[in-house]
């Protein structure tokens, strides 16, 4: 059981993140009355947010009727379901048997290390979250990571480490320009 | 003149080995050079080891290269398509010449992949033209009737490809017999198996035989709604479904009184699944559907008579319905013709891990493991020792090498201890670690346990303890009984086949490796030399070159030794980290 991905207080990004709720109505409309809408609910909330917001499923109670215990029974069983904030990039890491044959778990171990974090869990700048996840169905090219829409094959831990610090580049450039975006605009 | 045809391979992992670009690269040549050739995509042929995968059609014949990037891709159309010379190096098979690969696909039967890597998956039509829909049409022309159509399917001989194996026929004749208004048909497309993606390429590839599959299934059932539990981490394959099905609404294969077939009226719908391997379990799917967390029902009553919103229910894998249209349209006693006696037709496998040519191949049944890893597979990785083949993913087990004699049907492949599955074929040479392999899917069914029953939920995790004990160099005199003994008790004591089956990888594992657990928990060795608190890491004096590289990388500083002198090792000190073994440019650094 996934116990572990409960009360992940310790993961969970610093910074506040405003929820606008009002991106909810439109799929409370939508699923409302509907037989079977629970997991449909939250998959298009956590599309929305990233996540699952508290506040969210509060919301979703109170509007649809459904009790918030079948609510948190029904996001704490299924992996997809996050009920903390994510990192800008999510780094799948396949552990499916051909990726970990084909030693996954050093690309894991190398990433924890260079990114800081544990399975799950989320850097404090907020830039990546880093996950697990069983077989991403390119088991020809193990072992192989997703980021975003983009897949890495053929990897070992530097490539993987490589590859991330080629986005954490880009990162820190962005912000830089819109630092500076800004302080022009003043 | 036909049009010369350039052909992409763009299935999930020709995207993912860069088939994107080359597509784009290609598009972009042909409006700059301002070239006559038709730019088309189609989806997994099945040689995933040489993607990406283009394939030139001209009137010579075919041509499909290999491990095409942008700079090649430029490089074959000016040989080939301005110039007319095929570039011999890059082809991978042709239909006008011999290549390396040709093995690949001799022995390979193409039933339930017939059209995977020959069509585009998002066009109707070419589907159409390959003999698509034409099993449902001719039962609609000539008026066969819903008893012949179970009969047809009983007399195949098809079994369940989900794994199970029940009879295809017999599961439709038992939701046929009971009587209600409404009855739901369920493809299962939860592909949970880590490590295999058979149904992923169907789904990519061809999604109207599913579909057509399906329709055929309704009818036979008397279903008038459908569902398509897709995992969510297909999303290419949900795509290309959501535009089959879009198509085939258009064309009247779904809607109201199909094909003239007065009263059938039949749709349906996608369902992405959440994340949970234990939906793909018949029962936990149809709770999941329901949207309720994914927990197994008792059995019985089956679905056939109460499954969805307690309904009369059938629920059939991705590949078995891919095999239905072409049944009816080439007749019963054709599938039959293939495989073994209580084994018919064929079997797709997803063909991975140490494997020279991995991929997804079909074979008929009754092929030999051997021939699927030699001929076809090429053989192991960088010619190493073949040591054993894992089938049915976590419920299923390891062969041996020296049982790899064992043909491929439901009868054979159990009376080993592994499992036909749904197709995983997982191929492992002397570097693999048995143990490891076994706490590897340990791990996956103590976190996919629903948790439901006692026995799953605690013993799985007790079994993992011990297996990770033993790995980390603390196992104990007695383990291995232990976990003998918590295997059976987790079997007997579980409500559904994860549970039930969840120790085989262990099981297997112990019977056919038995000395491979006792170096580990005796002599506290890996004998494969992957479990790393149990290497010793060693520097040959011979060898070391006191170039001192190994020494400054070193975390716990185990290494001394003086400039241009042989190092060496303190092995009270040393972490086992491996820094040294990787960064040594002299490979003076031994382990064992
Ligand atoms: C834990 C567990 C996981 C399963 N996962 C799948 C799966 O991913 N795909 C599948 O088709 N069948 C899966 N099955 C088998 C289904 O319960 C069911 O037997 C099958 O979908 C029936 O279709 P078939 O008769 O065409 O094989 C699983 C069974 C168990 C016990
Ligand atoms: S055997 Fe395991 S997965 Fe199956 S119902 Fe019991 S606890 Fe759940
Ligand atoms: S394996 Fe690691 S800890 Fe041991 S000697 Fe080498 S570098 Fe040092
Ligand atoms: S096991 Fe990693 S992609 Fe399949
Ligand atoms: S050939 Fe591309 S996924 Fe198999």
């Amino acid at each position: 059981m996934r116990v572990t991905r409960i009360n992940k207080k310790d993961s969970a990004p610093k910074a506040e993140s405003k929820v606008d709720l009002k991106l909810i109505e439109p799929l409370i409309k939508k699923y409302k009355n509907k037989k079977g809408n629970l997991i449909p609910l939250l998959q298009g909330t956590q599309n929305l947010f990233g996540y699952i917001p508290p506040e969210a499923m509060l919301l979703l109670s109170r509007e649809t009727g459904l009790k918030i215990s079948d609510m948190y029974g029904v996001a704490t069983f299924y992996a997809q379901f996050r009920l903390n904030p994510v990192g800008k990039h999510i780094v799948k890491i396949c552990h499916g048997t051909a990726c970990h044959v084909q030693n996954a778990k050093a690309v894991t171990e190398d990433l924890q290390n260079f990114l800081e974090v544990k399975d799950g869990g989320t850097t404090p700048d907020n830039i990546f979250t880093l996950e697990t996840v069983a077989c991403l169905g390119c088991c020809s090219l193990a072992p192989v990571m997703m980021i975003g829409e983009e897949t890495y094959g053929k990897l070992n831990g530097k490539k993987a480490v490589e590859v991330i610090k080629e986005i954490k580049r880009k990162e820190t450039l962005n912000q830089k320009k819109s630092l500076t975006e800004n302080i022009s605009k003043n | 003149m036909a049009q010369t045809k350039v052909i992409v391979g763009l299935g999930s992992c020709g995207i993912a080995a860069g088939a994107g670009k080359v597509y784009e690269e290609l598009q972009r040549i042909k409006v700059a050079d301002n070239l006559d050739f038709e730019l088309k995509k189609t989806s997994c042929i099945g040689m995933c080891f040489k993607e990406p995968l283009v394939e030139i059609i001209d009137e010579t014949g075919s041509y499909l290269y290999g491990e095409v990037d942008s700079k090649k891709a430029d490089e074959i159309i000016e040989k080939h398509i301005v110039n007319f010379t095929p570039v011999k190096e890059y082809i991978v098979k042709s239909d006008t010449t011999e290549t390396k690969f040709d093995h690949y696909f001799e022995g390979q039967v193409k039933i339930a992949l017939r059209n995977c890597g020959y069509i585009d998956p998002e066009n109707i039509d070419e589907y159409e033209a390959r003999g698509g829909y034409q099993a449902i049409k001719k039962i609609a022309n000539e008026r066969i009737g819903v008893q012949e159509v179970i009969k047809s399917i009983l007399d195949s001989g098809l079994r369940g490809r989900g794994g199970g194996g029940f009879p295809t026929g017999l599961k439709w004749k038992f939701a046929n017999n009971n009587r209600s208004k409404e009855k739901y048909i369920i493809c299962n497309a939860d592909e949970g198996d880590p490590g295999a993606f058979m149904d992923r390429s169907v789904l990519e590839g061809d999604p109207h035989s599913v579909l057509e599959g399906m329709i055929i299934g309704a009818y036979a059932i008397g279903a008038s709604d459908g569902v398509i539990y897709c995992r969510a981490e297909y999303p290419l394959a949900i795509k290309r479904l959501n535009i089959a099905i879009a198509q085939a609404r258009d064309k009247g294969y779904l809607g109201k009184d199909i094909l003239g077939i007065e009263g059938f009226d039949f749709d349906l719908y996608i369902k992405e699944g959440a994340g949970a391997f234990v939906c793909g379990e018949e029962t936990a799917l149809i709770a999941s559907v329901e949207g309720e967390r994914g927990m197994p029902r008792k059995r019985p009553p089956f679905p056939a008579v109460s499954g969805l919103w307690r309904k009369p229910t059938n629920i059939n894998n991705v590949e078995t319905y891919a095999n239905i249209p072409w049944i009816i349209s080439n007749g019963a006693k054709e599938y039959a013709k293939y495989g073994t006696e209580k084994s018919k037709g064929t079997k797709v496998f997803a063909l991975t891990g140490k494997i020279k040519n991995g991929g997804l191949v079909e074979v008929p049944m009754g092929i030999t493991i051997k021939d699927i890893i030699y001929k076809l597979g090429g053989g192991i990785i960088d010619d190493k020792k073949f040591k054993a083949v894992q089938l049915g993913g976590p419920s299923g087990g390891c062969i041996p090498e020296y049982l790899s004699h064992t043909i491929v049907d439901y009868d054979s492949v159990n009376a080993t201890g592994a499992i036909m599955g749904s197709g995983g074929m997982v191929v492992m040479d002397e570097t693999t670690c048995m143990v490891d392999i076994a706490r590897f899917f340990l791990e996956f069914t103590c976190k996919e346990s629903c948790g439901k029953c006692t026995f799953c939920r605690v013993g799985t995790k007790r079994m993992l303890e011990i297996l990770t004990r033993i790995t980390e160099g603390d196992g104990r005199e007695g383990d291995i009984e232990k976990l003998e003994e918590l295997a059976y008790q987790i079997k007997d004591g579980s409500l559904c086949g994860l549970g039930q089956t969840a120790p085989n990888p262990v099981l297997t594992t112990i019977k056919y490796f038995r000395d491979e657990y006792e170096a580990h928990i005796r002599d506290k060795k890996c004998p494969a030399l992957n479990c790393k608190k149990l290497l010793t890491y060693e520097i040959i004096e011979d060898k070391c070159t006191g170039c001192m590289v190994c020494k400054r990388g070193c975390p716990t500083k185990a290494i001394s030794g003086e400039k241009k002198m042989p190092h060496f090792i303190d092995q009270e000190l040393c972490i086992k980290c491996g820094d040294c073994y990787s960064k040594c440019k002299f490979d003076s650094i031994k382990i064992f």
